[in-house]
């Protein structure tokens, strides 16, 4: 990909480039969840840059909550993955940008998501690859959101990770409380049950997001529950 | 060795061979696979019972770089975790190896839950997929070096069911078995025997193929115009499953085509294949009554 010719851009850039896929000047908070967990995990945790997209021992990022890319698409036009006139074109037929990612149209994006409940196992599988591998350094981060763990696939992914010590994988759960049905007793107690390391942040507060997605916690995988404003 | 038994041994020297491979399993079978997990523990993973996560494993092993085979019972592997099939591989521009056991009815004391006569329909749905339906066990090994080899993905359909002798290798052609004048009958994995039994004395061609997809068209255009364009396919799943690659392959000739296999109704009846074999028309007289019925008075 071409992004010599652009300069990287910084968080506060970020409305800027929505505006352009979006056309409104006000970015509700929905809009907007994953956001500051976006900007945190590509600024200061994920060693992935534009250059090291094919490296095999790249750090995965898989974003499985796919509907409302346009946050992830702004983070990654900053960090330079593609140029940014795509963002312009968001959504039209020829563009590389849907309203669900597609990772054979758009460099940097790992999977293509859409149908909630896929990421977490690819991501398993994702890990477990690079484990049978010898990439012992790289790590797999993956986006649910707190109504996509209604899907019951997720759920047969925590328990295997859980119950073979996948110490690879974190998951962040970006919870605006959007599940129907809620997760009394909270979500990390879920992940816990099944053997995970959990941390319950502040997922606007980029500093604490950064602390809990790196601290090293060997033996078993890791969920970050990342809270932010109610959806509705 | 019967199908699945091969298919044990054949993986697990290739797990032995190929660092590349990885096997991923939900329980079926995996007592059977515990040699090889015990040597490669990485590469042998064992979900538990759990299919979607089974599919979804697998896809992400190929995201990786690796050459993943997934394998469990039909239903569950292809119809339970049919949109892990559709988005967790060619979606992602992935590929891997699904091997199932449990064809059709195999299972048919087990009943509905456990027949998966829909599975090559179900697949054929997906572009790109190689469908391997072996009437042999002989046929198994190399059919599953081919695939595991390969860089596509495909789908290698097991079953308890096996015809007298193997009679194809992995070039996917049609095999003419028999030379007729009145029609051609392409028999499909381990339709044939039956078939044979049910054209003895009848003016037809038989044809023999493990491969429906991709389906060998020019090899049938070839048989079906020494036999007046008349086309009989007997599959051991839903019947009618490959009529739209005969019409593709005939599309410039006017044809007939009559499918068999299995019917699409729902028993609720236990019992044995050989069972099942009558109720869906899949006896070696009903067939013959079947294709002789079609025969144009000649």
């Amino acid at each position: 990909m071409t992004t010599a010719t652009e300069d990287l851009l910084g968080y506060e850039d970020l409305p800027a480039l929505l505006t352009r896929m979006t056309g409104d000047e006000k970015h509700e908070p929905s809009a907007t969840s994953t956001l500051d967990v976006l900007w945190v995990l590509y600024d200061r945790v994920l060693r992935v840059d534009p250059d090291s997209v094919h490296d095999p021992a790249r750090d995965r990022f898989l974003l499985s909550k796919g509907h409302g890319p346009a946050a992830y698409y702004a983070v990654l036009a900053a960090k330079g993955f593609f140029p940014r006139h795509y963002l312009d074109d968001f959504g039209s037929y020829d563009s590389p940008l849907g309203y669900h990612p597609d990772r054979t149209r758009l460099p940097g994006v790992e999977i293509s998501s859409g149908s909630l409940g896929h990421g977490l196992p690819l991501g398993v599988g994702v890990a477990l690859g690079l484990r049978a591998q010898g990439f012992t350094d790289a790590r797999t981060y993956v986006l649910v959101g707190d109504a996509e763990l209604d899907e019951g696939s997720n759920h047969e992914a925590i328990a295997y990770a859980g119950a073979t010590g996948l110490d690879a994988l974190t998951v962040v759960v970006v919870d605006n409380r959007s599940a129907t049905h809620g997760w009394p007793g909270g979500i990390g107690a879920r992940f816990a049950a099944h053997g995970w390391s959990t941390a319950t942040v502040d997922g606007r507060n980029h500093r604490a997001l950064e602390s809990a997605l790196t601290t090293p916690l060997p033996g078993r995988p890791h969920v970050v529950v990342a809270t932010v404003e109610d959806k509705h | 060795m019967d199908m699945r038994e091969t298919f044990v041994a054949g993986t697990t020297a290739i797990l032995d061979d190929d660092p590349r491979t990885a096997l991923v399993l939900a329980d079926i079978s995996a007592a059977a696979f515990e040699p090889a997990r015990e040597r490669h523990p990485d590469r042998v993973l064992n979900v538990g019972i759990r299919e979607s996560l089974l599919v979804g494993v697998a896809g992400g092993l190929a995201q990786t770089g690796l050459r993943p085979i997934a394998h469990t019972y039909a239903p569950f592997l292809v119809e339970r975790a049919f949109e892990q099939i559709k988005l967790d591989f060619g979606n992602q521009d992935g590929n891997g190896v699904l091997v199932s056991v449990g064809a059709s009815y195999d299972n048919a004391q087990a009943g509905r839950s456990h027949h998966a006569p829909g599975d090559v329909a179900l697949i054929d749905t997906l572009p790109g997929w190689e469908i391997r339906v072996p009437g042999h066990p002989d046929e198994v090994g190399p059919l599953l070096r081919h695939a595991v080899g390969g860089d596509g993905s495909v789908y290698l359909r097991l079953s308890t069911r096996s015809n007298d002798t193997a009679h194809a290798g992995t070039d996917g052609r049609l095999v003419p078995l028999r030379t007729g004048h009145r029609a051609v009958v392409v028999a499909v994995g381990p339709m044939l025997s039956a078939v044979l039994a049910a054209t003895v004395g009848l003016d037809v061609t038989v044809a023999y193929t493990n491969t429906v997809r991709p389906f060998d068209g020019a090899g049938l255009r070839e048989l079906a115009g020494a036999v007046g364009d008349t086309v009989i396919l007997v599959e051991p799943y839903l019947a009618g499953t490959s009529a739209r690659v005969v019409d593709d392959a005939l599309l410039d000739r006017p044809h007939r085509t009559l499918s068999l296999g299995v019917r699409r109704v729902d028993l609720h009846r236990f019992g044995t294949p050989a069972d099942h074999d009558v109720a869906h028309g899949l006896t070696p007289d009903a067939l013959r009554h079947a294709i002789a019925g079609f025969l144009l008075p000649g």
